[in-house]
């Protein structure tokens, strides 16, 4: 008998599959043989502890969803800290290194930013290639178009034959109907139109900052019903290289997932708004949002290197807080209100996924 | 003091995993245990990782077949997450709970004992199947976790018949048990 005959006669013999014969002949074999007989027992408490294993890991991603549910519902407070409590906690937790830590800092930055704005070169912009699609029948302009989209603007619906040039990927920021995607997708556009599984809207240009590639976008849709707060957060860290990140995006006519890691602290040539992550990216990616494993929003990406593949570059998510400071600035009347917390951060990616997907648009525009 | 009724049959739930008695001991008593945390130098992280934890406490002793709380399911839990806490404050150097109580404290110290020694076996189980590599990983936790069929595991792995994935899972099984043991002395002789 090989150890591998063994110990599945073994297995048999204790989950009862053997039939009466079997058992008989077993039972007399672990009689005579001692070593059958430890091996028994010692199998006993081996499936024992597996057993309990699987039943303790399956309660506690039980515990998870519970929890993540929930709070979603607004059942238990949680997810933020809010009030007094949060200045309590935080007060509590930093009072002493705080002060020491914002002295040194400031001298640091000072220093930092002195050497960086005098050594940084400027960057060639040849090798840089932007993710924004084009459509074939591009560059359809026409004096009949003109006049359609004067009559689209009035009519604030969607018309069947709307040509569209460029596209790319948004996500939702602010529930309110706010999305956030790059400036190259949605410069020069007379008409922006986001979609997703959940419908098609009209959409207008909010803010364009096109040194940092970003612009944010407002659903004007009537059609459009808003959302319960966004699970994922936008994080001002990137994060640590090597972490694991993924992005949903529309390269195609669907939503596709693909996944990567964080691979440097910079962007293309040192720029210091972007970061580096090695994932598959196409062209329509461009805008969509990097989130690390804990459902938190890192980047958006926007370019890949046209001479080397698999790495593509992201806008850092800070200055997505950045942009909307500025529109706040702007126009108090509508504040946009970024998520600082994600509620699926302990989910299982599968599940994050799916709750992330209706948070992301693809954006057509000509 | 006996627990009532409606406690009881939360706990017999509780022990079979029923997904809407875990919500419902969740919804009445995780606000407490968030208010314990925070006003003891936590974060709401920390309060859902000592509740959870609670929660786990409650579970193994569920499971083993003992209903008999012997105080109120709030108090227990109460207990439970207090010890916890302490021991993670006093782990981290940091400050000790103080002031009022806000529920009082029911001796469960070798509850928690025993649960920490679980849970440590539990790590250790998940660390040695993780160092299995796939395809052992999955193949081990597709039949022993969630107890699949032979036949449809060697349909989702791609062999050719369910003999060859049984052979192969029981390769995957010795290579496990020789890792679990190794460490499982190893963790006797610490003690």
């Amino acid at each position: 008998m090989s150890e591998l005959d063994r110990l599945e006669a073994v297995e048999r013999y204790i989950k009862g599959e053997m039939n009466p014969d079997e058992r008989v002949a077993f039972e007399q074999l672990r009689k005579s043989n001692a070593e059958i007989d430890q091996l028994v027992v010692e199998h006993t408490f081996f499936l024992q502890q597996l057993n309990r294993f699987g039943e303790w890991k399956k309660f506690r991603s039980l515990l998870q969803v519970v929890h993540t549910d929930l709070a979603e519902q607004g059942s238990i407070r949680s997810t933020r800290l809010q009030g007094k409590a949060r200045i309590l906690y935080l007060y509590n937790r930093y009072k002493r290194v705080g002060s020491i830590a914002a002295s040194i800092a400031l001298v640091t930055t000072l220093c930092i930013s002195g050497i960086i704005w005098i050594f940084s070169p400027p960057s060639p912009h040849s090798q840089f290639e932007e993710l924004n699609k084009k459509f074939t029948q591009l560059e359809y302009k026409t004096s009949k178009q003109a006049t359609e989209i004067d009559q689209i603007k009035r009519s604030s619906a969607i018309p069947v034959d709307m040509p569209f040039t460029t596209g790319g990927t948004g996500f939702i920021i602010d529930p309110k109907g706010y999305l956030v995607t790059n400036a190259h997708v949605v410069s020069g556009a007379h008409n922006i139109v986001v979609q997703n599984n959940k419908g098609e809207y009209l959409a207008s240009l909010v803010l364009i900052d096109k040194m940092r590639d970003l612009a944010i976008l407002r659903i004007t849709d009537d059609n459009f019903k808003g959302y319960g707060s966004t699970p994922y957060s936008i994080s001002k860290k990137a994060g640590q290289l090597a972490d694991p990140i993924f992005t949903l995006g529309y390269p195609r006519n669907e939503v596709v997932y693909s996944q990567g890691y964080l691979s440097a602290r910079t962007g293309f040539d040192g720029d210091t708004l972007s970061c580096q992550i090695e994932i598959s990216a196409n062209r329509g990616n461009s805008g969509s949002p990097i989130i690390n494993r804990r459902g938190e929003v890192i980047g958006i990406l926007n370019g890949k290197q046209t001479n080397a593949e698999g790495f593509a570059f992201a806008v850092l998510g800070k200055y997505i807080y950045q942009l909307s400071d500025s529109l706040r600035k702007l126009d108090p009347s509508f504040p946009i209100r970024l998520n600082g917390r994600s509620s699926i951060s302990s989910l299982d990616r599968s599940e994050q996924v799916k709750r992330i997907q209706d948070y992301v648009y693809m954006v057509k525009v000509n | 003091m006996k627990s009532d009724q409606h406690e009881q049959d939360l706990l017999k739930g509780l022990a079979i995993g029923d997904k809407q008695t875990i919500e419902l001991i969740y919804r009445d008593h995780y606000n407490l245990i968030q208010s314990l945390i925070i006003n003891n130098n936590g974060s709401a992280d920390d309060a859902k990782d000592i509740f959870q934890e609670a929660m786990i406490v409650l579970y193994e002793k569920v499971r083993s077949g003992s209903f008999e709380l012997n105080c109120q399911l709030k108090t227990y839990l109460y207990s439970v997450s207090k010890r916890l806490w302490l021991k993670k404050l006093s782990a981290n150097n940091r400050y000790v709970i103080s002031g009022a109580d806000l529920e009082p404290s029911f001796p469960v110290e070798e509850e928690v004992e025993a649960h920490e020694k679980r849970d440590a076996e539990f790590d250790m189980m998940e660390k040695a199947i993780a160092s299995l590599g796939e395809p052992c990983k999955s193949l081990l936790e597709a039949y022993y976790l969630n107890k699949q069929n032979m036949q449809v595991i060697a349909a989702t792995f791609g062999y050719t018949n369910a003999d060859n994935a049984k052979n192969q899972k029981y390769k995957c099984l010795v290579r496990l048990k020789k890792i679990f043991f190794a460490h499982y002395k190893n963790g006797m002789e610490h003690e």
